[in-house]
């Protein structure tokens, strides 16, 4: 689903953010993707979905090879992959109902079918009584659900987390990571990058460690018994 | 339908940047209006005095009837005239009356004597009035001979002037009306910069975005020059009394309304093109 093959990024500042990176993801698995700020998480999210290219190596979509894929081919290639962003992303001049109802706009979807698609996506997430609210009238947890119900309007095969939990207490953090999982039961991929470790080693996923751009570890298996 | 809501959106939420952009596409068609009806209205008037060719010449007061008879025939067996018509002293003279029926100063002065006889005389064609002209010159008992291609040409002159003035004030007025558009719309695009960076990274095409910002291009251009022909349309019908007052016998006023059905049917076609135009021109230099 997702292949990584010798992937290497290098800002025009000269800061090498990747190295020479190997995995690959399958359809169905929820990844943790972690290790300390600045060692490259974020630019991976962003060479998924074709922000930018990498410097060397290949990365694999599905089927797309994504320095191979034409630019107007990228819309395409963003619609199949949802995105939790770090700092949300949310239109604050839109309620909760119209941010979530966005991406099936831009798909050109029939409006009668969006709207009951978003209905579906904030029951998922839980945030039917806040659909006519706008983001500066909910909390960090309520902003996140927001978040994750526009990532999954158009029912994507890959679910990109980044820092999903982050500035949220433990048991807001809990309830999302929750919904998730459960969102990955359902048969999306989900990546998450994340520092909280209290989450990592209580949940038994696949844990992907980076560090200064190299992958450090890669556990098939990771959460209670890892660090 | 989804990008009309969002031009909509983007219009109401900056008022005063989509007055400033209406007053000037507005002005511009103003202009575009005016300069219209003045060339329509001085084409007019050509074409009138090109249809009525006419010499007049004036008699020696010496001049007998027979050889004012003997002109007249000659002319009319040219084959170029189409008509000649002998005015009298006395006619003259009622016709000098009528002109000044309201300055009875001006008519104790005057008696049938002083004023000449005249033949006025059109021809089928304008260019044989130079050569009628002529004819009538060397004729020993005529001592004046006016006709109207002067008036023609000159007339021709400032239709000629008022076009390249008319077109170089469109050319600039729609220079100024496309930067003001690219400059309000390059504002609204660097103002949602942001939310545009958040739509192409969930999937939206480039032309999705770029889409709400023509149609408002479009939107400015449509009613700006909706209410210059408006404007120019209403001042024209108000303005109708005194044209044809001071126009009399040439029919330019009134202006059929099908004639500014057509005005505002052009209009409002250069109106989308110059909008779109800007708004195209707008998105390609700010949205890269």
């Amino acid at each position: 689903m997702i292949k990584f093959q010798n992937v290497s990024k290098k800002f025009g500042t000269g800061t090498e953010a990747l190295s020479d990176l190997n995995f690959s993801v399958e359809k169905d698995e929820f990844v943790f993707l972690v290790g300390p700020t600045g060692s490259g998480k974020t630019t991976i999210f962003r060479l998924i979905i074709g922000e930018f290219s990498p410097t060397g190596g290949s990365i694999v979509i599905n089927d797309w090879d994504i320095l191979k894929l034409p630019r107007e081919k990228i819309p395409e290639l963003r619609k199949k992959v949802g995105v939790i962003f770090q700092d949300l992303k949310l239109f604050n001049d839109r309620t909760v109902f119209e941010n979530v109802l966005l991406p099936l706009e831009i798909d050109n979807r029939e409006i009668e079918g969006s709207k009951k698609r978003v209905e579906e996506v904030l029951e998922e997430v839980g945030l039917t009584p806040h659909r006519d609210k706008f983001p500066v009238q909910l909390s960090g947890g309520e902003l996140q659900r927001v978040a994750i119900a526009r990532a999954l309007a158009l029912s994507p095969d890959i679910l990109l987390a980044d820092e999903p939990t982050g500035n949220l207490d433990p048991a807001t953090s809990w309830d999302i990571m929750n919904r998730l999982l459960e969102i990955n039961k359902k048969g999306t991929t989900i990546i998450m990058a994340t520092h909280n470790f209290d989450i990592v080693k209580n949940i038994p996923k696949r844990i992907i460690a980076l560090d200064k751009g190299h992958l450090v570890r890669d556990e098939k298996s990771g959460g209670r018994s890892k660090k | 339908m989804k990008f009309i809501k969002t031009t909509n959106q983007n219009i109401r939420r900056s008022p005063y940047q989509a007055i400033a952009a209406i007053v000037i596409m507005m002005l511009t068609f103003l202009v575009v209006s005016f300069f219209i009806f003045l060339i329509a209205g001085s084409s007019k008037i050509v074409s009138y005095f090109e249809s009525k060719p006419q010499v007049t010449a004036f008699f020696k007061n010496e001049a007998k009837q027979s050889d004012i008879d003997a002109l007249q025939s000659n002319l009319k067996d040219s084959g170029k005239v189409s008509n000649v018509k002998f005015v009298s002293k006395q006619d003259a003279l009622a016709i000098y009356k009528e002109q000044n029926k309201n300055d009875p100063l001006l008519l104790d002065l005057v008696t049938a004597d002083i004023l000449p006889s005249s033949l006025e005389i059109s021809t089928y064609k304008i260019g044989d009035l130079s050569a009628v002209s002529e004819t009538l010159k060397t004729s020993p008992i005529v001592s004046e001979v006016i006709f109207q291609k002067d008036v023609v040409a000159t007339l021709t002159a400032w239709t000629s002037a008022l076009r390249k003035i008319g077109a170089a004030s469109i050319l600039i007025l729609s220079l100024v009306s496309i930067f003001l558009i690219i400059t309000i719309i390059g504002i609204k695009i660097s103002q949602k910069r942001q939310d545009i960076h958040i739509m192409g990274l969930i999937g939206a095409t480039n032309w999705y975005i770029r889409w709400p910002f023509i149609f408002e291009g479009i939107f400015y251009g449509v009613v700006g020059a909706f209410a210059g022909w408006v404007i120019s349309s209403a001042s024209l019908w108000a303005a109708t009394p005194f044209l044809s007052n001071f126009l009399r016998g040439i029919p330019v006023v009134p202006v059929s309304p099908l004639f500014l059905l057509e005005l505002l049917f052009v209009e409002l076609i250069m109106a989308v093109i110059l909008g779109g135009l800007a708004a195209y021109l707008a998105v390609l230099r700010y949205l890269k």
